[in-house]
């Protein structure tokens, strides 16, 4: 050991590359926070307003319904069809969760272990960044050809789009060596294992969540658009065949579903954050 | 020498010799440093930057090997971290995503042994830091932050504290009021310590003696005895035989550094990967 040591070394923070993805998920998870009932009144009002003005708007012009139906219409559209569209929320939401916990826990596990292997690292990396520069997409139509209109190919398409979002930025938070924390544990006779678990991982832990939220968003993107190009069921094939139907209210309700479904995972990301990485702001 | 100092060599540095492999060749950092800690005693090691300090620190801790030499713990070579051996790094080195409690519980956690509650809470109360268990370190004070340190670093009774230029981030007062905290401590447990400073003033207020450092390659230039009896008020700060010896010593390290490098502000540009 005493020739290969490095020289002992303290700034107080992390020598690494990954502090700009810290910055964002700060940014991700420390929107103002609602300080008075004054503030929550106008938010309404101004909703009220955005929402009440859409409708009276689109009554006036007498614009079409299949052009854009009225929020009114979108909301009853929602509430009698939600029946109809439940089982395909359903559906989508078995391909993203499987789809993400695989590509997640792939994700996490080849970045913890490529992270320790600075060599076996650049060899990966370009795949890596082919894989989450490359819109998983492209593949479903040959994933359709291999394994049928099913679940399968759907569940391979969101993993193959979350897992390297989650990995690139897991890996960027395990890189966040921190040496005079690792001294400090190695000094308490820490093994390699405790190490990690002590303290690279919860090193890493603001930027895994960056990365869970960040995956499962674009494994959300990845389930509706599979969806769409093949296959009878999930809330994409409702998109193509609403808008092939021209029934515009129940388009925009199940738009709407999808939209509350992005805001459900970054909540829960956020509020994952907040609770476990809340340090690092 | 002074009252509660037993003869027996705690820590003893046989021919340290420490190179480290860099990008642009190998790098002597301490050279053939011999160096003997009695128990109970107070040694702190000064010397200009890069001379090696935290280097020989770091490998009397265990946490770096030697490249030649060996140091001896009660006799034994240390080959690694020892449970008798604790540090004090720099920063306070607190973990941001732990509260106090669970920061000063992490040492038991490495070991697997159950923390000493008792002896904790003595040391928490001591420090004036009782009560604040469920705060995170970004919520406290820098002083704070480094009496929690201090109390991690006792919490497991090491019968050795090596401390690594804890004050340095502390804003002057605030590294007074350390200093007598430190002092008022090791008067309870009579640990031994090492402390690497910057500050002469630091050294002479907590030592037993001062080892100056000649610059890179390290080695003990010379050892200073400071004959003041415990515990040390801040008004022999001000008396004369401190600032004969304080300037001594601050003569001692600026002339090192003059004979190295003939114009003194010409040692500001020198490289210093090493700190300490």
């Amino acid at each position: 050991m005493s020739k290969s040591d490095a020289i002992p070394q303290f700034k107080g923070k992390s020598d690494s590359p990954g502090d700009v993805g810290i910055t964002n998920m700060s940014a991700l998870t420390s929107g103002p926070g609602i300080k008075s009932a004054r503030e929550v009144l106008a938010i309404i009002l101004v909703a009220v307003i955005v929402v009440g003005g859409m409708e009276l708007l689109l009554g006036f012009f007498e614009v079409p319904q299949y052009v854009l139906p009225k929020p009114s219409e979108i909301i009853v559209a929602l509430v009698s069809d939600f029946p109809l569209i439940a089982p395909h929320l359903g559906h989508t939401l078995v391909e993203l969760l499987g789809g993400f916990a695989i590509g997640a826990t792939v994700g996490l596990i080849l970045a913890a272990v490529i992270t320790q292997f600075p060599f076996a690292e650049k060899i990966v990396t370009p795949y890596i960044l082919l894989l989450v520069t490359t819109p998983m997409l492209a593949l479903v139509p040959l994933l359709i050809l291999r394994f049928g209109f099913g679940y399968e190919p759907r569940i391979i398409a969101v993993a193959l789009a979350s897992g390297p979002m989650v990995m690139i930025n897991a890996a960027t938070g395990f890189r966040r060596v921190d040496q005079g924390k690792i001294a400090l544990a190695r000094s308490y006779g820490a093994s390699t294992l405790q190490i990690f678990w002590k303290i690279r991982a919860p090193m890493a832990l603001p930027m895994i969540f960056v990365g869970l939220m960040v995956g499962s968003i674009f494994g959300l993107l990845t389930a509706v658009g599979a969806e769409m190009v093949g296959g009878g069921f999930g809330l994409g094939n409702r998109l193509t065949s609403y808008s092939s139907m021209i029934l515009m209210p129940q388009f925009f309700a199940v738009v709407m579903i999808l939209s509350m479904l992005g805001i459900l995972i970054y909540v829960f990301f956020f509020l994952l954050g907040k609770k476990y990485a809340s340090w690092e702001a | 020498m002074l009252a509660g100092q037993s003869k027996k060599p705690k820590l003893e540095v046989l021919n340290a010799t420490k190179v480290y492999n860099t990008r642009s060749g190998d790098l002597l950092a301490i050279d053939r440093c011999s160096l003997e800690i009695m128990e109970g005693e107070i040694v702190s090691i000064v010397g200009p930057s890069g001379c090696g300090k935290t280097t020989l620190l770091w490998s009397m801790s265990g946490l770096h090997g030697l490249s030649a030499g060996e140091v001896l713990l009660d006799g034994a070579p240390v080959s690694g971290p020892n449970a008798d051996i604790s540090m004090v790094f720099q920063d306070a080195n607190l973990l941001p995503w732990r509260n106090l409690a669970a920061n000063i519980n992490f040492p038991f956690e490495i070991k697997g042994v159950k923390p000493d509650r008792i002896w904790i809470d003595e040391l928490l109360n001591r420090v004036g830091l009782e009560g604040f268990g469920g705060r995170f370190p970004g919520e406290l004070s820098g002083g704070m932050q480094q009496r929690a340190a201090l109390v991690r670093a006792l919490s497991f009774k090491p019968s050795v504290l090596l401390m690594d230029e804890p004050f340095g981030a502390l804003d002057s007062f605030t590294r007074e009021e350390m200093n007598r905290l430190v002092e008022e401590i090791w008067l309870d447990t009579k640990t031994t310590i090492v402390l690497i400073t910057h500050s002469i003033e630091e050294a002479i207020f907590l030592s037993d003696r001062v080892v100056v450092m000649s610059p890179r390659p390290g080695r003990v230039a010379s050892i200073h005895p400071v004959p003041f009896a415990r515990p040390r008020s801040m008004e022999i700060m001000a008396t004369k035989e401190v600032f004969d010896l304080t300037n001594a010593i601050k003569q001692e390290i600026v002339g090192t550094q003059v004979s190295r490098y003939p114009n003194p502000a010409a040692s500001q540009d020198q490289p210093t990967p090493v700190t300490g």
